[in-house]
Formats: structure tokens, sequence, C-alpha cells
């Protein structure tokens, strides 16, 4: 390790360290990062699906969705661009509570993809979707869900990295075996666990 | 069409790399380049980035990503900071920072926001602010690939606070001034600029894009960088305009995001 002359670091900076990840620092805001333009699609023609192969396992409207059981999750949320936000607040639908409205009493498959409008994709492995660790969210403090954020819904992930969290997502697939997604095939880690820095490809 | 490549250092552990500074350069008022001696650097495209990690005495360290703007063509690594009024790492590098000075970095980070001339064009290309930066890597990496890179119609649309705000002005000139260079346009948002000036002096719009950007159906490349609202806004004008999504790469920076 070499120290940098003359940096000493942001006072209070410091003091939050313990409850973030390495690397990760502490904004109040709420930043934003995408790859490309927001899709706006309108609620009217918002559906759901999920998937397994080629057959549709269920698929929602928004007034479906919404009609759903609705959980509420305060959450740490840690983007890979190094900042953290804590105590965030969303609500939307467990994928848990997902898979039941679907009539399956556990996954088809143990990988699933999430698709979403402008193209994107990520994959993540479904037990880290069980037991309520995954929800999609539309709502953020108490709010429906802005454009720029992921609205009209996105899926949360939040012990991963942010981009795990998919914006806009429409559609979730389950996978026999494990695919890169978007970020995935692009030099990001396959995982993306925060609390082990898996930020890059070999992390 | 969209062309993808995947930057040269996948499959490997991106490894910290001490750096060296060589040389500063002040650019603006808040923004100073930085040129960096990288050991063992291997190699990068034009829009890619690097994480920072700098070290205090008593061990803390902080991280940060910021544009390479230098292109792959240059024997240096030049990274482009402004300083943010509350940054924790910036304030180090466009302000501290001097040659001989060492901190940590690694990289090349990002396939998708970056342009090589093989990719083809035309190139349309909209910056804001320091969001220049990735996109100069860009025209410097078309300009380093002569004939080739000249033979790409490239557009560059860039808003700035003020005329002295504006990032890399003389040598944005001089490239656009040079036979087959790109087309510079400036626009100025938060000053009157001076009379005989050619540039825009709003914020940019859908009538700026369409007048200076190339049409729809030429389906060009395009790049926007800069702050979340500025890239909100020319993402959606450009979507309105008739250009496809996929053909529309956005980079966001800054600490402000803003809900």
């Amino acid at each position: 390790m070499i120290t940098t002359r003359g940096f000493t670091g942001r006072p209070g900076a410091k003091a939050d360290r313990k409850r973030l990840p390495p690397g990760q620092y502490l904004t109040e805001d709420f930043p934003v990062l995408s790859a490309g333009p927001t899709p706006l699609t309108p609620l009217d023609r918002w559906t759901l699906a999920l998937q397994d192969g080629g057959s549709l396992l269920g698929k929602w409207t928004w007034d479906e969705f919404q009609a759903l059981p609705r959980t509420e999750l305060t959450v740490d949320i840690h983007c890979v661009t190094k900042w953290s936000k804590l105590r965030t607040v969303w609500e939307g639908v467990t994928i848990d509570d997902l898979l039941a409205a679907a009539g399956l009493d556990e996954p088809p498959a143990p990988y699933l993809m999430a698709h979403c409008d402008g193209g994107y994709t990520t994959n993540l492995p479904l037990e880290d979707l069980l037991e309520g660790k995954g929800l999609v969210a539309t709502r953020f403090d108490g709010e429906p869900l802005a454009p720029e954020h992921g609205g009209p819904a996105r899926l949360l992930v939040p012990h991963l990295y942010f981009w795990k969290s998919a914006k806009w997502v429409r559609r979730l697939r389950f996978m026999e075996h494990d695919e890169p997604g978007f970020w995935e095939s692009l030099g990001y880690h396959n995982y993306g666990d925060p609390w082990r820095e898996q930020r890059y490809d070999g992390d | 069409m969209t062309v993808i490549e995947v930057p040269p250092s996948v499959g490997r552990r991106l490894a910290w790399r001490q750096v060296e500074v060589v040389e500063r350069v002040a650019e603006t008022p808040r923004a100073t380049t930085l040129l960096l001696d990288v050991p063992g650097w291997p190699g990068h495209l034009a829009g890619q980035h690097v994480d920072v990690r700098l070290t205090a005495d008593d061990g803390y360290q902080a991280q940060r990503s910021y544009s390479i703007a230098s292109p792959p063509e240059a024997p240096r690594v030049a990274l482009t900071v402004e300083r943010l009024e509350d940054g924790e790492v910036s304030p180090w590098l466009a302000g501290e920072a001097r040659s001989g000075d060492r901190f940590e970095l690694r990289g090349p980070i990002g396939g998708y926001f970056t342009w090589s001339v093989a990719a083809g064009g035309p190139l349309m290309l909209v910056g804001g602010g320091s969001g220049v930066v990735p996109l100069m890597a860009m025209l410097r990496h078309r300009a380093a690939r002569g004939e080739a890179g000249r033979a790409v119609p490239a557009r560059l649309l860039l808003s700035s606070r003020s005329l002295a705000d504006i990032i890399y002005r003389e040598e944005l000139h001089r490239l656009g001034s040079a036979s087959g260079g790109p087309v510079i346009v400036h626009t100025v948002t938060r000053e009157r600029p001076p009379s005989g000036w050619h540039g825009y002096a709003r914020r940019i719009d859908a009538p700026m894009l369409a007048e200076v950007g190339f049409p729809p159906a030429a389906k060009p490349e395009i790049f926007v960088c800069g702050s979340t609202p500025m890239v909100e806004a020319v993402a959606e004008a450009l979507v309105g305009l008739g250009h496809a999504s996929l053909n529309v790469k956005t980079e966001r920076f800054g600490a402000t995001g803003g809900m």
C-alpha cells in the first residue's frame, strides 16, 4: 500500500465506513446510472411476464400486479460506481409472492435472467431472490418509482451491486444454466457481492 | 448498427497499479488534467474509465471513477478531473496533485460507452461540462487514426456553463479547424456570450440537437455524457427526434443525482 501525499479523506467519511462495503462512499443523493435513454412505458401497456424456456408461467397487467401481496423493504443499496445510500424504503412484490401467484411451489430452474425495456438484461441465482431477498419494486420512499430510477417497476436485490437491481423490468426468465447479462458480458463481475468487492470480472 | 467491443482486460483481474503524476495541466478554473505514468498499462478503448484509489497516512482509502481523456494511441494515460465542491477525491486530483505524486489506479473499465474508428459512424457526441472527457478521447482517437479517422463524419455539441468553463477549448478549436476535422459546436448556459459568438446560449434542447446532429436516417452512433438531468433531457430529445434508443449510449457523472 502506498500513501498519497496530502490526502486526508473527508471529515465524516471515516465514520461512515463501518456500515459501508469496501471502497464505497455515502451519498444522500440518488444518482442515476443507465446505459441508454430512459424508456417510457405507459402503464396500460405494461405487463410483467414470468417465463421458463419457451413457456409462459405467468403474466400480469399493471392492475393485476398491484393486486398481488405487497412488501415494504428498508435497505442499504450499493452501486458499483462507489456510492451507497442507507435506509432506502421500497415497496413491491417479492419474488416468493410472484412465484406463488404463478402457482409455483418452487422455482423451475436455479438461475434467472431479468429482461427490461431498452434491452437491458442481468442474471441472478434464484437463491439470491427468494426468502424475501428480491423484490419487483414499484414504489420508492412512499412514491411511485420515477422513470429515471427504473419506474414503473424495477428489480430490487439490495445485497448485490445495484446493477443487478434491473430498471424497467418486464420479463423474468428462468434458466437451467447461468448466463451473463448486459454488464456481466462487458467486464463486470458475474455475481457482484459488494462486501467482497466483486466489481469487475476476476475480482 | 450497435457495435459492442469487449475491452482488452476482460477475463483477468484488474490489478491496482501504482501510478505517478508526470505533468498537470490546468484546463479551466475547476478542471485539471493529470498525465500519468502507468507501468504495465494494458491499453484501452476511447470512452472507458478507471478507478482511482487514494490512501491517507492513517490507512484510510477512498475510491472514485474517472473517464480516460487520452486516446489509445497516446503514450501516457490522461485523466481530466473537475473539482466537486463537496468532493473527497476530486479536490486532491484537481487541486493538490503535483508531478511526482503517486496514487493507485485500476482499469480500463466499461465496455459499452466506447468507440473506435473501426466501429464507424457517423459519430455524434453530446457533452455537458466535464462530460466532454470520454468524448474527447474519441475525437483524439479519430484524429490519431489519420485518413481512416477522417473518413468517419463526426460532430460534437458541448454545453458549458461559461466560456471560461469550456474544457479543451483550444484543442477542440484546432481539431475542428483541421481538414476533415469534426464539427464542434458550443453552447453556454450561464453567461451571455460576447458578440460574434458562433455557438448557442441555452441548454441543449431538441431543436438544437436537430440542427447540429446527424439526421436519424444517417443512423449515427451517439454518445451522451454529462450530469444526470442533462443526459436525461438529451437522450429523451434524441429518441423524440427519431434516433433509435439502442444507438444512444449514455454516461452520467457527478455526485449529484437529483431525485
